[in-house]
């Protein structure tokens, strides 16, 4: 009785102080229209709307951010934002605050959240390996040494991550079913230098790209006792590879019509391979080094940028065609793009003009610009639901 | 073809500084750069640009380390500005560092590599 009366007195102050905010229902939101822009130069992080397509707020003390990535709490109310600083920071775009932060290694490269929501993982560069902590409070739960950098960390069904090393040339699934004694299970030698990686929308499948040979290296996670295929092997025709001034990403997965698209390293090409015989079925000459090769979520078209110094330019790819239909020059620095949950649009950065372009996905129109600064990562809630982001 | 601009009086280091921090404005923490060069206090600014956001990609916007080692001065100690100059322009077989030979003139990468060793850029 005592304490609902102190409650009851809580709640009126609170009333009492936020008034306007209490009162009014219409002040209630879901996240689904939103989402987050890194600012990798100043550590900061825009909360943005979708169908507005307006900045909310700007969230200031996030570290280093250059490389910096994000995941979302199943809820869609958290952004778990990963910096290069090895900064794990826990935002929540309703208020638009830090909730949690820590340095949780010298330097890290990406993050995943497990299938359950519970836990979020963390592949570090300086000291190489994963670590794990609880969502809710970032409290460690979890440390996986691998003496290598561990990179291309995804979620996967079973409460698993799966990730890549490096110099080691090696691909570990950690089960974390119980999630203070994580049970790895470790492919050796599946090829040189894997600089990242990715699953498929169903979980099944995780493949990583080969920066020291051509080719990926996939391990089908419903048969590990078949242990790692070579997909797409020798795709270089064992030609000199060009100059790479920007690794490519393999964050997401771009399948549209029973097809996979996927940078080519030190080729100026998207390759597409059939995800039934896992063969390439075609090559896209493209304008330069690939960086993000991305499917709009109705699988029409694939929307690629490219590395230093052709990164003034995005081109996209007709699905069914393999043919580019459409080049836009959006401007200097074009870093990435993220689709509005159906795909009617994209949001593309571009750091050196300081600006986010909003362009119609299907008449390719730009539909607004909005001032930021030095943008990178782009990450709208809708990521929340999906295996592997 | 842009004209090549040679200063006979060169610019002190912090005047370029001054004028290359209205470009890079990250960079204004740094002290002058002990630098000598020919290169026009524009491309000057645009060099800086690239170190920090493109070399950044890899090696950190802080040049303290990523997918490409850390290039802060005490890991640089053992190398000299022209060893520095060379990996730029040839970079390293066998890892992700490209060659910027076709994207750099050798001055330009003499002069990355002595902000480098100067330690200026690292925040």
């Amino acid at each position: 009785m005592m304490m609902w009366a102190r409650l009851g007195a809580v709640v009126t102050m609170v009333g009492m102080t936020f008034g306007s905010w209490t009162a009014h229902a219409d002040d209630l939101r879901g996240t689904g229209d939103m989402g987050i822009v890194i600012e990798r130069s100043t550590g900061s992080v825009l909360v943005v709307e979708n169908t507005t397509m307006t900045q909310l707020a700007r969230i200031e003390g996030l570290g280093d951010l250059s490389h910096a990535s994000a995941v979302y709490s199943r809820d869609a109310r958290y952004a778990y934002v990963f910096g290069r600083d090895g900064g794990l920071t826990k935002l929540d775009l309703l208020t638009a605050k830090i909730v949690a932060r820590k340095i949780q290694s010298g330097n890290s490269i990406g993050g995943a959240i497990s299938q359950d929501g519970r836990l979020v993982a963390v592949s570090n560069y300086e000291p190489g390996g994963v670590k794990v902590f609880d969502a809710a409070t970032l409290e460690l739960v979890a440390d996986i040494p691998t003496g290598s950098k561990a990179v291309g960390l995804v979620d996967a069904p079973g409460n698993r991550f799966v990730f890549s090393l490096y110099e080691a040339g090696e691909i570990w699934i950690a089960d974390m079913t119980d999630p203070a004694q994580p049970q790895i299970t470790k492919f050796e030698d599946v090829g040189l230098q894997p600089y990242d990686a990715l699953i498929t929308p169903d979980g099944r499948r995780y493949i990583a790209g080969l920066f020291g040979e051509d080719g990926m290296a996939m391990v089908d996670l419903w048969n590990l006792d078949k242990g790692v295929t070579r997909i797409l092997d020798g795709y270089g025709r064992g030609e000199e590879p060009l100059p790479v001034y920007k690794m490519p990403h393999l964050e997401g997965w771009t399948v549209a019509g029973g097809r996979a698209f996927v940078p080519a390293v030190g080729r100026h090409e998207v390759l597409v391979v059939d995800m039934e015989t896992w063969q390439e079925v075609g090559r896209i000459p493209a304008h330069g080094q690939p960086v993000f090769v991305m499917a709009q979520p109705d699988g029409r078209q694939v929307w690629v940028n490219y590395a230093f110094p052709l990164n003034d330019t995005v081109q996209v790819i007709d699905t069914q065609s393999l043919k580019i239909v459409k080049t836009l020059t959006p401007g200097k620095g074009v870093l990435h793009m993220e689709f509005t949950p159906r795909g009617e649009a994209v949001w593309i950065s571009v750091r050196d003009l300081d600006l986010l372009r909003v362009i119609d996905t299907r008449t390719f129109a730009e539909l607004k610009q909005l001032p930021t600064t030095k943008p990178s990562g782009i990450f709208f809630t809708w990521r929340a639901a999906r295996i592997g982001l | 073809m842009e004209p090549k601009i040679k200063t006979k009086t060169l610019m002190t280091p912090k005047s370029a500084l001054r004028r290359v921090a209205l470009l890079v404005p990250a960079v204004l923490a740094a002290s002058a750069f002990a630098v000598q060069t020919d290169l026009t206090a524009k491309r000057q600014g645009e060099l800086l640009y690239i170190l920090e956001q493109d070399c950044g990609s890899c090696h950190g916007l802080t040049l303290k380390g990523g997918l490409g080692p850390a290039l802060v001065p005490e890991r640089l100690r053992d190398f000299s500005t022209e060893d520095l100059t060379r990996v730029i322009l040839d970079g390293v077989p066998g890892t992700p560092m490209p060659p910027w030979r076709p994207l750099l003139s050798e001055n330009e990468a003499l002069f990355m590599a002595q902000v480098l060793k100067s330690g200026d850029m690292v925040k």
